[in-house]
């Protein structure tokens, strides 16, 4: 539901989605589909050993196998393909398959192109390599002190990637003069957004073009096309990125490098297309997406009043073993790290470490929701130990509706938001009184049940600068993120927009229809949208950080304004009069004044293709139709030298309050949620039906971390979860109907006052079920500061508790 | 591996083939015969994605070789939409009520709640939820797609007669 229409045409309507009949059909184009003339097949041998020396390999039996193409080593490859792209400096460096040295299990030490997969397979088997294997480094605390063959990369001299030390306001002070300071620490787990589809790439190489084009389930090709041309030693227009329908990313896609580049290498030593796609094992041990795996010592300041004054967060982050997103997931976690609270004061000390494991890539989130659960967690410990309300101690440290824009310590900016209102709107939604009384019945019944609350920001409309901000020095200090679009008018007058990043499970071609129908007066079944490949592309930085909708309206804007004043020019010249006397509306350009007197698009549109000399011999008159436009990011600033004031660079924001309830079983510690209410403030809505969507896929994705999901590694660096069986994400029973509800306070800064919102059921859904939990264990004073909650989990923490 | 000739029926066509006898059905589907709607996301047969109905009983196309589907009638996703586009009831109700995102779990969703509604057209939510629990959705969190099977039921009410005279439980 939402609230009072606007003077909108289609924005806040639920239009169905042209995505949609392809993906029914069975007729989406993902990568697997694709298969070309002459296509090979690839398969990689991955290393068993978690850390390991490679002393030799013998490919000569896989070679000889019937079918059999290509057989290369880490080095082999190496000799053709350079290191992988990575933000950090100086790099972490990693080779797509591995030379010398394996740092984690799965880590591919050799690569087979056969004609078929099958064939490809077998031939792996027949690959003999003598490993010595090394100390394995699993424990992030333990990274740090490691030493001699337990530093994963020798020549950096320590494990440690990263470490820096930020305070940002009077933190010392407020904690001296704290009434209560409430310590916690916290133990996040590592979990990765696994999409049903894994990671693939299809590449062709014409040897006599010298050009490379790939088919993939990436994302942001023309900024990372640049970035793999440099690691296969051409030029960026030396590769073509075509544009795939895409299985799910949830972030995970956005910096895909490897599976492009051992299929873009391989082709080019094959002679032939090869098509390269992660069966689900690989994708699980050497995708390259694992996500946040965080120790925290967090502690919150309070005076006596319940204020709180001062936040203070150190952090231990095993990255697994290379580096490449550098510290971005701390710079996001920063742009809403005092959260929806006043809190003057923040302190924030990150350790990076790498360990024997697959690196971390963005996962919905991108470390902002372990930040909301830490900060929220902090919250209920605070309440617990003052005797406050939580609700009450939250409202009161709210920053007001009246305080925005609001600069949070570190230089971020809050746009716009009414926290309370979403609050009591949440509050709204729950029959407090008849769970109370069902609590009461399942107690008899052996069960617990348990209500919990929590309120969380949304950053959204990332800016690259939280990439770097967080170096002395970095790698690439890069400050532009901006998105395309191109529109062409046809002589019949419908709408050809092309987007330049992929559908993957956003609603791209939606929105695009959207925004274009409310801009141009035109009727979205009169649009349509398709993508760009890098060759006739324009830069963009792609669905990443709850920015696509946003962006892409305000490259929707610019290319449509410019449309405008074309069809207004063409158009007052046939009507005569002035060009600002016209509107457009309902496909027509009309004299505002005498609104029967106008023209069709078609018209207009045929006349732009076919008729130039009927307008005036004017270089404004020339021929065509449309228009492109890139917009960049609508408001970010650069950090200071020395960062103290990390600048302006995640300034929209939205709010959420969820609420969750749990059931617990007291014998089997087995929880379940059975009922959760979503209230979000996501600005203007463009499509509710779709921001819903979002919203309830994000929260299925919050319940898997909190009660399901885990990469356990055992003392050996051993993935003891590397099939669907043993890491549980949740299926149609784990996750309940969700009650969805809206409040919309317009971003001042946006088109329509639009914010993103592609994260947020993540952003907020596991500090509400962690206080869930604790609420049914309210008599023991159980408190959850580590996830998963499994029923092992629990019966440890009540044990715990009851100590 | 000496090639076996099968035959068997896929979306109502008589289809003759010579397969090595490790090929998957997934596979042999996908990259044989070019029906690249069936899609794989596991290759152990937890996700589902790759569900079609063999004989009318939903089977995981990756856990199957396609000589075991000698002599069966196999049914895929695209058999669902009628040849001049227009999606069935069940393709429409996933449509209405947003049942698919990145659309990459539909197909075996799809099927899965084919087989349902033929031998159930009157199931609940909990019969829903139920149906489709060996599903992996990690897009949608399920609700919309018992919301669109809902919606979908009574166009199978209607049908069923014919599918029952077709049917035989195993």
């Amino acid at each position: 539901m939402t609230e009072a229409p606007r003077n909108f045409r289609w924005i806040g309507q639920s239009l169905k989605r042209p995505e949609d009949a392809r993906l029914l059909a069975g007729r989406g184009r993902f990568v697997d589909d694709v298969k070309l003339p002459r296509m090979a097949h690839a398969a990689v041998l991955a290393s068993p050993h978690a850390h390991a020396r490679i002393l030799s390999i013998d490919t000569s039996r896989a070679a000889a196998l019937p079918g059999v193409l290509v057989v290369v080593t880490g080095a082999e490859f190496a000799a053709t393909v350079g290191a992988m792209p990575t933000l950090s400096n100086p790099p972490v460096v990693q080779h797509a398959i591995a030379i010398d040295r394996v740092r984690h299990v799965g880590e591919p030490v050799a690569a087979v192109v056969a004609t078929s997969r099958y064939i490809a397979e077998d031939a792996l088997a027949l690959i003999e390599v003598e490993y010595e294997p090394l100390p394995a480094v699993v424990d992030p605390e333990a990274a740090i002190e490691a030493t001699g063959d337990a530093l994963l990369h020798p020549e950096r001299g320590s494990n440690v990637a990263h470490h820096s030390d930020h305070t940002w306001g009077p933190v010392d002070a407020a904690f001296a003069s704290a009434e209560r300071v409430v310590r916690r620490r916290f133990r996040w787990p590592r979990v990765s957004p696994q999409p049903i589809e894994t990671s693939g790439a299809v590449v062709d190489y014409d040897a006599a073009e010298r050009r490379f084009t790939v088919h993939s389930n990436m994302s942001q090709q023309s900024v990372i096309g640049a970035r793999l041309a440099r690691a296969l030693g051409v030029e960026p227009h030396q590769m073509n990125f075509l544009i795939s329908d895409v299985g799910g990313s949830f972030g995970g896609k956005s910096s895909l490098y490897h599976v492009p580049l051992i299929a873009a290498g391989l082709a080019r030593l094959a002679g032939r297309p090869v098509k390269y796609v992660e069966d689900r094992l690989e994708h699980m041990a050497n995708g390259n997406q694992h996500a946040s795996d965080r120790v925290y010592d967090a502690a919150l300041a309070l005076d006596a009043d319940g204020r709180f004054t001062a936040l203070s967060l150190k952090v231990i982050d095993d990255y697994g073993a290379y580096f490449m997103m550098n510290t971005g997931s701390h710079g996001n976690a920063l742009a809403q790290a005092t959260g929806p609270y006043r809190i003057p004061a923040l302190h924030y000390e990150v350790t990076c470490v790498v360990t024997n494991k697959t690196q971390q890539a963005p996962y919905r989130g991108f470390g902002g929701e372990v930040g909301n659960f830490v900060l929220e967690r902090l919250v209920d410990a605070a309440a617990r130990e003052t005797g406050r309300d939580p609700v009450a101690l939250r409202r009161q440290n709210f920053i007001g509706r009246d305080e925005f824009p609001y600069r949070i310590p570190n230089g971020n900016i809050y746009d716009s938001g009414d926290y309370a209102r979403v609050l009591d709107r949440a509050l709204a939604q729950l029959d407090g009184p008849a769970w109370r009384a069902r609590k009461e019945a399942a107690r008899k019944a052996g069960k617990r049940i348990g209500v919990g609350l929590a309120t969380v920001n949304e950053r959204s409309v990332l800016s690259v600068t939280e990439l770097w901000f967080l170096d002395k020095d970095p790698a690439f200090p890069q400050s532009s993120s901006p998105e395309s679009v191109h529109i062409r008018i046809n002589p019949d007058g419908a709408a050809l927009v092309t987007l330049f990043a992929p559908h993957w499970g956003n609603s791209p071609e939606t929105m695009a229809k959207q925004l274009v129908a409310e801009y141009l007066g035109i009727d979205p079944a009169r649009i349509v949208v398709g993508y760009g490949s890098t060759d006739q592309g324009l830069i963009s930085k792609g669905p990443v950080g709850s920015r696509y909708t946003v962006m892409l309206a305000g490259a929707i804007a610019g290319a449509t304004r410019e449309l405008a004043v074309k069809m207004k020019r063409l158009a007052a010249h046939r009507l005569g009069g002035d060009p600002e006397a016209l509107e457009l509306r309902d496909e027509r350009v009309f004299l505002r004044d005498d609104p029967a007197r106008g023209l069709s698009f078609a018209e207009i549109g045929r006349a732009a293709h076919s008729f130039r000399l009927s307008f005036p011999n004017d270089e404004a008159f020339r021929s065509g139709l449309s228009a492109q436009y890139t917009y960049d990011h609508l408001y970010t600033t650069m950090p200071s030298a020395d960062r103290s004031d990390l600048g302006v660079f995640y300034p929209i924001v939205g709010h959420a309050c969820h609420i969750a309830v749990v059931e617990i079983d007291e014998a089997t510690h087995q929880t379940r949620v059975i009922h959760y209410v979503a209230v979000h403030d996501a600005g203007t809505i463009v499509n509710p039906r779709l921001v819903d969507g979002q919203i309830r896929g994000g929260i299925a994705q919050g319940i898997g971390t909190a009660l399901y999901e885990k990469y356990h590694y055992d003392e050996d660096g051993q993935l003891l979860t590397g099939s669907l069986a043993d890491y549980a994400v949740p299926t149609s029973h784990e996750v309940p109907d969700i009650v969805v509800d809206h409040v919309e306070t317009p971003s001042p800064f946006t088109e329509f006052g639009i914010k993103g919102c592609g994260e947020g059921g993540r952003l907020a859904a596991m500090p509400a079920i962690a206080a869930a939990i604790d609420d049914a264990f309210a008599d023991e004073e159980l408190f959850v500061d580590e996830l998963p909650v499994t029923p092992s989990a629990l019966h440890g923490m009540r044990a715990a508790s009851v100590r | 591996m000496t090639p076996v000739a099968i035959e068997l029926t896929i979306n109502g066509e008589a289809t003759a083939a010579t397969v090595e006898p490790r090929l998957l059905l997934s596979d042999f589907l996908r990259d044989t015969l070019g029906l690249t709607g069936t899609h794989v996301g596991c290759e152990h047969g937890v996700c589902g994605a790759c569900t079609v109905l063999v004989d009318g009983r939903t089977a995981r196309a990756c856990l199957m070789f396609a000589v075991q589907a000698d002599g069966a009638k196999v049914e895929t996703v695209e058999g669902l939409m009628a040849l001049n586009g227009d999606l069935s009831p069940l393709q429409e109700a996933f449509r209405d009520h947003h049942g698919l995102q990145c659309g990459f779990c539909t197909a075996g969703m799809l099927m899965t709640a084919t087989e349902l509604l033929r031998t159930a057209p009157t199931a609940d939510r909990a019969a829903i939820r139920e149906a489709i629990s060996g599903n992996l959705c990690r897009c949608t969190g399920y609700e919309t797609i018992v919301d669109a099977i809902v919606q979908a039921a009574p166009a199978f009410l209607e049908a069923a007669p014919a599918f029952e005279a077709r049917e035989t439980p195993r």
